[in-house]
Formats: C-alpha cells, sequence, structure tokens
C-alpha cells in the first residue's frame, strides 16, 4: 500500500482525491497509482499560480474505475527551475502531456522521451513563448525556420509518403508521414495542431456563461458532450445538484448525439471501402437525426441546448411523440443498414483483420472510447457518470478483435443501445426542471474535474474559477488526444490505400486535439 | 445483392426540393444550369479547405451531398485539388498554422478563380478572433468574394449560398 509519510496533504472534493505530494515524490506517487488503480495518465497539466503563491502546479489525473473517483496528485515547483521529472519512460501515456505542458509553460519534464512542440509550429512561432503563463505577450514574427524532426526511417526500397495538411476530402487539417516498404506502412507519424486555436487561454477570465458557448465551439460533432463535461465542472464547484429530470433530459441529447455520428461513421466506413449505396443510406439517417434534433431544440448540433444545472430547452408533449415516432423509422433504417453491411461478402474482406490495434498498445496508450471497447478494454465513463445509465440498464459493449470490423460493430451495437436507452429516460421523464443562469451572489471560487462519455469517448473539463466568478484556468482532454496515437499503431502492415478506412474507423477530432 | 436492390426500391427518392423567395428550385435549376454553362463551362467545382474550424461546417457541407439535398444536381461538386477548382470554399477563423497551407492552395489554383467563406468564424475570427494563435478571416490571407454566413449555415443556407452566388 501507499507509503503515506510522503503525502504532504490529502484533499477530497465530491469524487475527486487529491493528494499533494513533494515535487521529489512525484514520479514515484504517480507511476505506484498508475500500477495500483491500472489507468493510464487520463490527464496531466499545469497550472501558473506565480501570482497568489509563486509557484506553478502540476497535476496529474488518474481515473479509480472501483471507487468510480478521480485520484488526482499534486505537486509544486518553482518558477526559478521549471522542472519536475517526467513519467513518460515508464508510463507512454504521459508523453503527450508533457509535450503540452513544455509547449505551454515551459516546464520542462527531464528525461521524457519527446518534448517536441506539438500545436505552437517553428514555422510561425518563435522560441521562448509560452502562451498559457499569465504574463505572456503576443510575440512578433522574424526569421522564423522549421526544425522539426520527423522520425526517419532509411534503408533499402523504402519511400517516404507526405500527405496533408489540405486533404482531399472534406475534413479537417492534419500532417500524416508513411514510410512504406513495398505496400505496407511500416511506419506512420502524424503531425497535428493545424487547427490550433488557443481555446484554453481563451476561456481564461470568461464569464459562466460565455464559456459555455465557447465550450460548443471547440468540436462540432460534440457540441452537446462538451457542453455537458464543462457544465459538469462548474457544477461541482458550486456544489449544484442536478436534478434526476434534467439529467435524463441531458442524457437523452447525449445518446442522439451519439447515434448521428457513430450512423456517421457507419457510413465513412462504406464510402471508404467504395460501397457507396450504404454510405448514401447512413447519410439519410444522419440527416433524419440531425432534421430531429432541431425540430426537438432549434439546433441541428444541439448548440445553446445545456445550462449550468440542467437543459434550458425541455420536451414538451408534442416533441416527446415526435422523438419516440421517428425512432421507429430510424431503427428500420438502421436494421437495413446493418443487414446490408454485415451479409455482403466484398465488404467483410475489407474491413476484417484491418487496421488491428492489440490490447496491449491500446492499455498503454491510454486509448479511451469505442477504439478501447473494440480492443477489449473495457472502459466507458457512462459506467460511472451518473446513476441514470446504470438504473436504465446500461451495459458496456465490448469486442475483443481490435481490428475495423470491431469498431464498427461496437458502434452498430451501441446505436442499438442508445436507441432503447432514449426510449427509457423518455419514459422516465414527469416534468422538467430548467437550468437556471446563476446571480453574481452565488458565484464561487473553486475548482473541479467535469467529464462525461462523448460519443468518441472519455472528454475531460478541469476548471479552475476565481473570486470573480471568472474561469481561470481550463484544461480540456479530448478523446483524441489519446487516440491518434492509437491510429498510427493500428495502420502498420497495413496497406496504403486501407488507411482511409482505418483513419475512419477511429474518426478523431482535428479540432478537439488541437484547441 | 437483393438486399440492396430491395431497398432501392423501397426508399424511393428521398430528395427534398428546395424553394428560394418562393420560387421553386426545380425551375430556379433550370436558370442556373445556364448561367453556370456561360460563366464555368457546363459545372461548378469547388475546393474546400479547413483553416480551423471546428468541424460543424464540414459536417453541413458534407450533407450538401447527401441524397437528401443533393447538389450535384445543379451542377455543383466538390473536388480533390485545387487545380481542377473555380471556387475555394474557406472555413474557420484561420489558425496561425493554416495560413501558409491556404494561400498556397490558393496559388495552386488555375484563373478565374473566386474565394467563398463560411461560418462565422471564416469572416472574422467569430468565437477565437481575440486569440494568440488566428489571423481572425480569411481576408487577411486571400481575397473573398462572396460569404454564406451561420455557425454552422444550415445545408439549406449553404446551398441557397452557393446559388446566389454563381448567378451573382
Amino acid at each position: 500500500m501507499m507509503n503515506t509519510a510522503l503525502i504532504q496533504s490529502f484533499d477530497r472534493v465530491m469524487n475527486e482525491l487529491y493528494i499533494e505530494v513533494k515535487k521529489e515524490d512525484f514520479k514515484n506517487r504517480c507511476l505506484a497509482l498508475h500500477k495500483e488503480l491500472n489507468s493510464p495518465v487520463m490527464m496531466m497539466f499545469a497550472e501558473d499560480d506565480r501570482k497568489e503563491n509563486n509557484d506553478f502546479k502540476i497535476y496529474c489525473v488518474f481515473l479509480d474505475k472501483a471507487a468510480r473517483q478521480w485520484t488526482i496528485v499534486k505537486t509544486k515547483i518553482s518558477p526559478e527551475s521549471k522542472k519536475f521529472e517526467a513519467l513518460s519512460k515508464d508510463v507512454y501515456s504521459a508523453s503527450i502531456f508533457e509535450r503540452q505542458i513544455k509547449e505551454m509553460f515551459g516546464i520542462e519534464a527531464e528525461g521524457a522521451i519527446d518534448l517536441r512542440a506539438l500545436s505552437l509550429h517553428d514555422e510561425v512561432w518563435p522560441k521562448g513563448y509560452y502562451p498559457q503563463l499569465k504574463d505572456f505577450k503576443i510575440p512578433g514574427h522574424d526569421n522564423l525556420k522549421s526544425g522539426y524532426l520527423f522520425n526517419k526511417i532509411q534503408g533499402e526500397g523504402i519511400f517516404e509518403i507526405p500527405v496533408g495538411p489540405v486533404h482531399a476530402g472534406i475534413i479537417g487539417p492534419g500532417h500524416f508521414r508513411f514510410n512504406v516498404a513495398g505496400e505496407p506502412i511500416i511506419n506512420l507519424e502524424t503531425r497535428l495542431g493545424f487547427t490550433h486555436r488557443g481555446v484554453e487561454k481563451l476561456f481564461e477570465g470568461k464569464k459562466i456563461e460565455e464559456a459555455i458557448a465557447l465550450s460548443e465551439c471547440i468540436s462540432g460533432d460534440s457540441v452537446f458532450a462538451y457542453s455537458v463535461a464543462f457544465c459538469n465542472a462548474i457544477e461541482k464547484i458550486y456544489g449544484i445538484e442536478v436534478p434526476y429530470q434534467s439529467q435524463l433530459l441531458r442524457a437523452i441529447f447525449l445518446e442522439l448525439e451519439r447515434m448521428y455520428n457513430h450512423v456517421s461513421d457507419i457510413g465513412g466506413i462504406a464510402l471508404d471501402v467504395g460501397f457507396s449505396f450504404c454510405a448514401n443510406y447512413a447519410a439519410i439517417i444522419k440527416e433524419n437525426i440531425l432534421s430531429l434534433n432541431n425540430e426537438l431544440t432549434n439546433s441541428r448540433y444541439l448548440k445553446g441546448v445545456n445550462g449550468i444545472g440542467g437543459t434550458s430547452k425541455k420536451l414538451d408533449d408534442k416533441s416527446r411523440i415526435l422523438l419516440i415516432n421517428s425512432l421507429i423509422s430510424i431503427e428500420k433504417d438502421f436494421n437495413e443498414l446493418k443487414n446490408m453491411l454485415l451479409s455482403n461478402a466484398s465488404f467483410m474482406d475489407r474491413v476484417e483483420k484491418t487496421g488491428i490495434l492489440r490490447k496491449k498498445t491500446a492499455e498503454d496508450l491510454g486509448i479511451t472510447g469505442v477504439v478501447a471497447r473494440a480492443s477489449g478494454v473495457p472502459i466507458d465513463l457512462r459506467e460511472i457518470s451518473s446513476e441514470t445509465y446504470k438504473d436504465e440498464g446500461f451495459k458496456l459493449i465490448k469486442h475483443q478483435e481490435g481490428d475495423v470490423l470491431a469498431r464498427l460493430n461496437v458502434r452498430v451495437e451501441e446505436f442499438i443501445q442508445s436507441l432503447n436507452l432514449i426510449r427509457r429516460f423518455e419514459s422516465k421523464i414527469k416534468y422538467v426542471i430548467l437550468g437556471q443562469a446563476q446571480d453574481d451572489t452565488c458565484l464561487k471560487e473553486g475548482f473541479a474535474l467535469g467529464y462525461t462519455e462523448a460519443w468518441r469517448g472519455a472528454l475531460l473539463f478541469w476548471v479552475r474559477t476565481n473570486k470573480e466568478g471568472l474561469i481561470e484556468r481550463c484544461k480540456i482532454v479530448d478523446p483524441s488526444v489519446h487516440n491518434w496515437h492509437g491510429l498510427t499503431f493500428a495502420v502498420l502492415e497495413n496497406i496504403v490505400p486501407d488507411f482511409p478506412v482505418c483513419n475512419k474507423s477511429f474518426d478523431l477530432s482535428y479540432s478537439g486535439n488541437d484547441l | 445483392m437483393i438486399n440492396i436492390l430491395k431497398n432501392r426500391l423501397k426508399k424511393g427518392i428521398v430528395t427534398k426540393s428546395i424553394s428560394i423567395d418562393k420560387v421553386e428550385i426545380e425551375s430556379l435549376g433550370r436558370e442556373l444550369q445556364s448561367a453556370i454553362k456561360k460563366k464555368f463551362g457546363r459545372s461548378f467545382h469547388i475546393r474546400e479547405v479547413d483553416t480551423g474550424s471546428c468541424g460543424a461546417c464540414e459536417s453541413e457541407i458534407i450533407a450538401t451531398t447527401n441524397p437528401i439535398y443533393d447538389l450535384q444536381r445543379f451542377g455543383i461538386d466538390f473536388v480533390a485539388s485545387p487545380r481542377h477548382a473555380d471556387a475555394l470554399l474557406v472555413t474557420g477563423p484561420v489558425s496561425k498554422n493554416m495560413a501558409l497551407a491556404l494561400k498556397k492552395t490558393y496559388d495552386a489554383m488555375p484563373f478565374p478563380k473566386f474565394v467563398i467563406t463560411l461560418g462565422n468564424c471564416a469572416l472574422n475570427g467569430g468565437m477565437f478572433k481575440d486569440s494568440y494563435y488566428v489571423e481572425g478571416g480569411v481576408n487577411k490571407v486571400v481575397p473573398v468574394s462572396f460569404h454564406i454566413e451561420g455557425c454552422p449555415p444550415a445545408p439549406i443556407d449553404i446551398i441557397k449560398g452557393l446559388l446566389r452566388f454563381v448567378k451573382s
């Protein structure tokens, strides 16, 4: 068990356990928790606290599934040293966060396996400017040169294929570099950050209402999940209990979001192997769900629906009938789609055993969401988020194979489960208490971790508010942050023409990753 | 195979008829086809570039090509290369990392060329205009001829916007 003598303080806020340790003990404490809880580093970030306490803070977050809580190791480092001991040599899932901390604060993880910049490309950004420091000033441009080093794979007959940032399709920007030996891919490196808009910095100083609107503009296909995760953090800070009826309504919208995205992915997988009839069939289903969203809430992507303490829209009787009737026709169409896909031999041939992500790799990388569950890793925050799901018979859906077909199957089964969950949630709705704008008297200083299972996977928001009730620090982890790494492993030994279908089966966010 | 045939027949035609200012699109479409033929030679091809959008605009652009909206029936289509394009459709507030890529894409297009912006971010940076990492609008990087507003604009609004652009 833990050596408690080294712990400086324990602090419990709702289901978050903060363990403060000395800088020297930080690494060991994190490694011990990683092993004990069998959790990857879910999130690691820094905070500039020089104004109040003249130090920086580093937080490392683990998920304690058994206790349904978050365990967070915290340490202080002095502004003079700006260094701490890296975890990435022992826990790979920490690597991406060490790069973020170095890039945004200039705090160096000593002994890290990689400290290259992620979003601030050196072609356009001078060295030594760290945007998330409180005293940061925008630099001028002068004599910038690219110094980014891709991994070099060399040998006879090995070719390099650079792709992007502007891709052939209607999709976000990113750069991929393939190394191929003949047809098979032997290495893939991604360089992202092209859609970096400085979102975390933009949150600072925002009022809660403005911040909700901003959270809805981060990743356009997860609008509602983002607002739920953000509001969850604020509700925890304010100590607001979301009424059961409002929780049901939120769950309905979350599942609608999951459904339109899952069916869009299923269509995308069909399209990327050239099965255009099914792709168009799926597009019709997606459009029907988006139109349903529009009729229910006046927004196809559920913008402006959520608020602190609950949703600002309610479902009247007419909407409820519309919802239930629409679900019937959506289900019918979806079953047809499923049969057409899974009974087609040439389609199955393309997706089976393509793009395999092994369970061990998925665990080491900290993969979450659909991709993790298709590789046999049982992680779904709906199990721990609220009682709503558990009561209505939610079951975690998992496959073992880790190939494109497994990810397709997880989506198919989750789509059907979401349909049934919505029906059960809807039948429990009696009345709805609407979320309300908070008046200034209850503005509170504090911090909390908000979270939800977005359709892609675990979405986390760590938020601190100041005395005036404004956002002081906001750290966001989109499921794509971990999962992009998974893609680079899944495509190995596959041929380049199968990359699009592998990529679509992951369907990751550029804007959520780059922030 | 039999499943596909069966569903093809069962589903029938799902394409919506669209009216602009109470004029049915079909008649408008005929008018447009002649306009497109005159100005662009048979069809109007668009290359889409995301310069840091959240992805909702892309989702709606893709939706315009689904069987319900079926943008292609008006002779408008999306292409994979700027070299095949008559116009560039740009979304997003233009992040610093994308400014050069946008410029290069524009330079790669043949004359005559146009830039259409789509979504509030592309107009002036929208929600992100105060960020340290955005240029704040597409017109800071390349000349813009037309804007389709919304956050994101619905597929119908995109189609109407594109048709208005072609007519102008």
